[in-house]
């Protein structure tokens, strides 16, 4: 226990701003994702994870926007368990065939309202791994994809500031059709 | 050294044993090539000679060429830091050849892999189902690393058989392919009476991409790219592997500080991941606070690749004759600031979890993977280190690794305490090793290769022990430089079924924890 709370004390807070040259904006955009959350999805948005056949290094980079330094909770936004508990649904990989069913039944259940995001190049079109026998090429192709997030791996600042410009502008679209 | 020493060998066990040839292609490679019923035989010997597992077993398309389908048997051994590869042919005609698996575990995934991709049987296997190509998908009687191979055909699906256990009180419990947490696909299917798991059957497969199709028909030199995506967690081991068989056949000598950069390189990586799992395994026990401080180092080391290399992936850092990156006298003093702070961060970390009776009691004896499992399932690498099979392809090909005075670290209890300790170890180990060798470099040095690569048609074996254990590139390029066949064997290939067998016994709640202490790559099995 003394360890822990020696280790606490002295590494003190490590979470990062998003981009030291624009801090008010991340304020901003922070505030006004918790109303945009609020509003539409009670309080917080919640994402399942899918991985359809990505090398791993996107799901590494996923995990690292909800370390300490990246935090991506403290925007109301967080990973969770099921589908079943999910806003949005976080897609990586070129889908493999053989995960073709279960990235449609882990959509399927999903309560509405719900979005599909894609992270990872591979995930836009197959990237790499487009001409093989084995791979649809996309998420697109199966699911309506509002948000793509570009990179091989997208670093976590990447994921974060993506996310959260997309959130603005949906806002943005619900006040316009009020 | 040459190979007659290993036939004579192979000859006191099997007096009527004559090679068809015996070559050494490199001085790390020998080929014995056998007759088609001496195939079985000759491995069998092999295996219990050296000692070796298969350390892999693939076939090659050469029916255009000689009518013929090849199959390599690949071994590993120690004393003369060599590789064996024991190749038979096979007339396209028949495609059949008697099964290894019965005489030795470590084939049998290959077997039906063979079986599955190029439709060549082996004949009395005690295992056929599929592996990649998933029954429910895929119809059988397509064979994608067939030459003629265009498209998978449709036709009639089935279901993939489960092994049973039968009896009053017993559930399955089916887990996947789509997990609670952040990770890649795969199937668990535990069988239990009560608490205790009676069998684990793991069903993998669905990340596959048909990689080893992808590299063929493309120029060796561009593929580089491609080996770094077969999985992203190893993804400097993966392209360090490739490009080594890449040089191999092309005649080109990486410089020395090359070398170094590159042994430099796989140690961060194996850093980054270690601290990772050590986080990892304290999160599936519940003890949150060391499992943040762990994703805290692990940020740092990817912040330093970052800096180092542009890449926090250690990404488009290799290429075939050399590295892309060189570390010069800024950047060095980061290096070693930066690993003076991760050193200390470290040791804490280890503090936190070894002052925890209740996360000592979590991890003490559970998972345990006995050494007599491991070495007849063929288990390499960290998870065979921590059962004590002392196999570590830096102590068996040392490179720069000799000047450095590389230790390997050993366990023997092979429970999750055990795999976590050789974590540490290793840990340590490889930020002292980056100290050695950093202190090497020198200013302005070539890191990469300036002669032009030979174009000639060859095949070579690529190696290095990445940080879940050794990586395998067969490389085989025609006269033109276009990548005949690419067969990659990735550590997790052997490992998954080890996990198999150290959930036996343990509860189903702890099977995460024991899952983590593997930690095995998805993408990297399933290719």
């Amino acid at each position: 226990m003394i360890n822990i709370l020696k280790n606490r004390i002295l590494k003190g807070v490590v979470t990062r701003h998003i981009d030291p040259a624009l801090p008010k904006e991340i304020v901003l955009v922070g505030n006004e994702l918790k109303s945009l959350i609020l509003k539409q999805f009670g309080r917080s948005l919640h994402i399942r994870e899918v991985d359809t056949g990505s090398c791993g290094g996107c799901e590494s980079e996923i995990i690292s926007v909800n370390n300490p330094i990246y935090d991506l909770s403290r925007f109301g936004i967080n990973f969770v368990a099921s589908p079943r508990h999910a806003d949005a649904l976080l897609v990586t990989g070129p889908v493999s065939k053989n995960m073709l069913v279960a990235l449609k039944k882990t959509y399927q259940a999903m309560p509405e309202p719900k979005f599909v995001i894609t992270a990872g190049d591979c995930a836009l079109d197959g990237g790499i791994f487009k001409d093989s026998y084995y791979v649809e090429g996309g998420v697109g192709k199966i699911l309506p994809v509002r948000l793509h997030i570009p990179g091989c791996p997208p670093s976590p600042l990447v994921i974060i500031q993506r996310l959260l410009v997309f959130l603005k502008s949906e806002q943005a679209d619900i006040l316009k059709r009020k | 050294m040459d190979c007659s020493e290993i036939v004579t060998g192979i000859k006191n066990k099997l007096p009527d044993f004559n090679p068809i040839d015996a070559w050494q292609s490199y001085p790390d490679e020998a080929y014995i090539k056998v007759r088609e019923d001496a195939f079985k035989d000759v491995c069998t010997v092999l295996h219990k000679l050296l000692p070796s597992p298969i350390m892999m077993l693939f076939a090659l398309d050469m029916r255009k060429d000689n009518t013929k389908f090849v199959i390599n048997s690949v071994f590993v051994r120690p004393k003369s830091s060599q590789w064996i590869i024991v190749t038979m042919d096979i007339p396209q005609e028949n495609p059949v050849f008697e099964t290894l698996a019965r005489g030795i575990h470590s084939a049998s995934l290959f077997e039906r892999e063979i079986w599955e991709m190029f439709g060549i049987q082996p004949k009395g296997s005690p295992d056929l189902r599929s592996l990649n190509l998933h029954d429910e998908v895929s119809p059988r009687g397509n064979y994608p690393l067939r030459k003629d191979f265009k498209i998978i055909k449709p036709g009639n699906l089935s279901a993939y058989q489960f092994a049973r256990v039968e009896g009053s009180g017993i559930f399955e419990v089916p887990v996947g392919p789509v997990h609670a947490g952040i990770i890649g696909p795969g199937h668990f299917r535990f069988s239990a009476a009560g608490e205790p798991i009676i069998n684990l059957e793991i069903r993998l497969g669905f990340t596959h991409r048909g990689v080893e199709k992808l590299f063929e028909g493309k120029s060796y030199l561009e593929m580089v790219r491609l080996s770094e995506c077969v999985c992203g967690d190893a993804s400097f081991a993966h392209s360090l592997a490739y490009s080594v068989a890449a040089e191999k056949i092309s005649g080109l000598i990486v410089p020395r500080q090359g070398l170094i950069l590159r042994a430099i390189y796989l140690e961060l990586e194996r850093m980054y991941n270690h601290v990772n799992d050590i986080g990892g395994i304290a999160v599936d026990v519940g003890y949150s606070f060391p499992a943040a401080y762990a994703t805290i180092i692990k940020e740092s080391i990817l912040q330093l690749n970052e800096s180092l290399t542009a890449s926090r992936y250690l990404k488009k850092v290799n290429t075939v004759g050399g590295v892309l990156a060189d570390i010069d006298e800024t950047n060095k003093q980061k290096l070693f600031k930066s690993l003076k702070i991760i050193k200390h961060d470290f040791n804490q970390l280890v503090k936190i979890l070894d002052s925890s009776v209740s996360f000592m009691d979590r991890v003490d004896s559970t998972g345990i993977l006995k050494r007599k499992t491991a070495e007849d399932l063929g288990i390499v690498g960290l998870a065979g280190r921590a059962c004590g099979i002392p196999a570590d392809l830096r102590k068996y090909f040392p490179g720069v690794y000799k000047e450095a005075g590389f230790r390997i670290g050993l366990q023997e209890s092979g429970d999750v305490l055990a795999r976590l300790r050789i974590r540490e170890f290793e840990f340590r180990e490889s930020l002292r090793l980056i100290e050695e060798l950093a202190i090497k470099l020198k200013k302005n040095e070539q890191i990469i290769s300036i002669s032009k690569p030979e174009l000639k048609a060859g095949a070579a074996l690529g190696y290095t022990e990445g940080w879940r254990g050794p990586i395998l590139y067969w490389l085989k390029i025609d006269n033109c430089g276009l990548i005949e066949r690419c067969k990659i064997v990735d550590a997790s290939f052997h490992n998954w079924q080890g996990l198999s067998y150290a959930a036996l016994g343990n509860i189903i709640p702890d099977f995460p924890v024991c899952n983590k202490s593997f930690d095995l790559s998805y993408s990297g099995n399933d290719l």
